[in-house]
């Protein structure tokens, strides 16, 4: 008896310290200010972000050896809380941090802005239409047009993809594109991934959605706005208005090896990757906007 | 000599007995650890809602607005789940329809009718289902069965059926697994009885040898059907995720797992559209539970008979 009560005791003392070891083994950064840029640096969050911070984290660490950067999705929301709350040093959001936080939280982050991302309504390639009005997709995706012949294409009906109402992506088209009008609830797909909305608009007959720019390619059709269409030369000089910013948010300013990557990824080293991968560097914008 | 000192010691005794004794308590005792933390964790998350949110558990369970996004000056957020709980109910049900005849019978003839075949071809068959990660299923689902439903039953394809079809596929072969255990299980005694009073093959199988086996197949089936409850994956590449109440099945629908996996990345822990998530997952545990009580109650009432 006194044995099985002394294997007990030591399997819980086991258990409780693994344990102990694996809710300490969080990284924490240990900024150096020196010449030589040193520590560990998380990011977390916008899934949309996430290829060019990768990119950019691995050609940063082959400039620095001492640093680590260490990028994860996780979306947007993630990213602010977990920013907010100090669980990673640098939280990725598509949308502004007073948007998704409680006010007194987002009033601690600080802003930086490092790149641009634009967003094209895409259709099915057997849609013979290639302009939208603002009304007119407004009409489509709150359900009152429900056939393609109502906006000057063939008898078919418009089958809408949505992104999950949670999604920065489709924040954003709902802010820019439509004028923040609700969209149609019950008659919408819903796919979560951009990969899988261009798969079903590409084989759904009368599919419409909406993809960043970075995303799409020679399966889906993308539509004019407004008689203007989705390039980077019309967003940059302000005649196409479907884009937002990509964040990267800090709680306070930052120092150390944090200052230095989020200002490696906005200097003009990077310029080029950002353009290469479908995003839009700020030193192109001509225009801004503030909220 | 020094072997024999040695074998003595308590070095020895360490090595060889205690060793093995503790490794084994300490990872014995860690799960249960691990499991009471998890339904805490998960427990305190989902309850906020109600605790901390002051929503109603009736709200949340029979409502069908689901308007997380509306803004406090709307009335909102608004978290009804009933589309979900419906969503996930029926996709699992009518897998379980589609899934158990499938899965008995060739349980029945990997057992009873060819037990050679059985071992040797069928049985790797149903390894190789299990080994297949969901997301191939669902890609599967999704480059071949939902323009298959597109073109032969209407609709978008993305559907009810496109969902139970991918569901019971992927649960056929606990069923059919768990099934044949049962039915090895049975003594031949009764088989060979049947025999000599003159009743043929067939009418042993379903009149002796079935009923005998009922409480391990239903077994199978309760686990196949938490398997369905809880897949997320698969079925939302296929099910459209549309938030409404399906009226037949190539419409499209929603299921609790779904708008969990689609949402939980973009909302922000503490608020109550994250909150509401959490307490889905609370409901997905809890409903586990129910189906863990049912099969240890199903296989009690085996053993009694």
């Amino acid at each position: 008896m006194n044995k099985l009560i002394k294997s007990i005791t030591l399997s819980m003392v086991l258990a409780i310290s693994l344990t102990a070891a694996l809710a300490g083994c969080g990284t924490k950064n240990e900024t150096d200010t020196g010449s030589d840029i040193s520590g560990s640096v998380t990011a977390v969050g916008s899934s949309a972000l996430q290829p060019l911070a990768e990119k950019a984290a691995q050609m940063f660490m082959d400039k620095n050896k001492d640093a680590n950067i260490q990028v994860q999705g996780g979306g947007s929301g993630t990213g602010l809380k977990q920013v907010s709350e100090g669980g990673a040093d640098i939280g990725n959001s598509d949308v502004y941090a007073a948007e998704k936080l409680p006010e007194d939280k987002a009033k601690a982050l600080v802003d930086h802005k490092v790149c641009v991302v634009g967003f094209a309504t895409v259709v099915n390639p057997k849609i013979k239409v290639d302009n939208l009005t603002k009304q007119q997709l407004i009409d489509i995706f709150s359900g009152k047009i429900t056939n393609w012949k109502d906006v000057g294409g063939d008898d078919m009906k418009v089958v809408i993809i949505n992104r999950p109402s949670s999604s920065g992506t489709r924040a954003t088209f709902k802010k820019y594109a439509l004028d923040g009008a609700e969209e149609a609830e019950g008659k919408a797909l819903t796919e979560d991934q951009s990969g899988t909305v261009k798969k079903a608009v590409a084989e759904t007959d009368g599919a419409i959605s909406y993809l960043a720019l970075s995303y799409i390619d020679k399966s889906v059709k993308t539509l004019k706005y407004e008689g203007v269409e989705a390039t980077v030369e019309n967003i940059t000089s302000g005649k196409y208005p479907i884009w937002s910013y990509e964040h990267m948010y800090t709680k306070g300013k930052p120092t150390g090896a944090v200052k230095a990557f989020i200002d490696y990824m906005t200097s003009s080293d990077f310029t080029s990757s950002i353009s290469e991968m479908g995003y839009i560097p700020n030193s192109d914008m001509k225009i801004s906007r503030d909220k | 000599m020094l072997k024999e000192k040695y074998k003595n010691s308590k070095l020895y005794y360490l090595e060889h007995e205690l060793l093995g004794k503790y490794t084994v308590t300490f990872f014995g005792i860690f799960l249960i650890i691990l499991t009471i933390c998890l339904v805490t964790f998960i427990a305190t998350k989902g309850l906020a809602t109600f605790f901390n949110n002051h929503y109603s558990p009736i709200e949340f369970l029979f409502s069908t607005v689901w308007k997380p996004d509306r803004g406090v000056s709307k009335g909102g957020p608004a978290i009804g789940t009933l589309i979900f709980i419906v969503g996930s109910v029926s996709v699992s049900l009518l897998a379980l329809i589609i899934s158990t005849p499938l899965s008995v019978s060739i349980a029945i003839f990997m057992t009873e009718i060819s037990p050679k075949l059985g071992k040797k071809l069928l049985q790797p068959a149903i390894e190789v289902f299990t080994g297949i990660p969901s997301v191939v299923y669902g890609w599967v689902g999704l480059s071949v069965l939902v323009p298959l439903i597109r073109a032969n039953f209407g609709g978008l394809g993305f559907s009810l059926l496109a969902g139970s079809l991918v569901l019971s596929i992927m649960i056929f072969p606990t069923i059919a697994s768990v099934s044949a255990d049962a039915i090895r299980a049975i003594s031949r005694d009764y088989y060979e009885a049947s025999l000599s009073i003159g009743a043929t093959r067939w009418q042993t199988i379903w009149k002796i040898i079935l009923p005998s086996a009922m409480p391990g197949i239903l077994t199978g089936v309760v686990l196949g059907l938490a398997r369905a409850f809880g897949e997320a994956l698969a079925v939302q590449m296929v099910l459209g995720n549309t938030i409404r109440i399906p009226h037949s099945i190539v419409d499209s629908t929603v299921n609790m797992t779904s708008i969990i996996t689609m949402d939980m990345g973009n909302t922000a822990m503490g608020t109550v559209w994250n909150n509401a998530l959490w307490s889905m997952a609370l409901l997905l545990l809890i409903m586990s539970f129910l189906f863990i009580i049912l099969i240890h109650k199903i296989g009690k009432k085996g053993v009694s008979k």
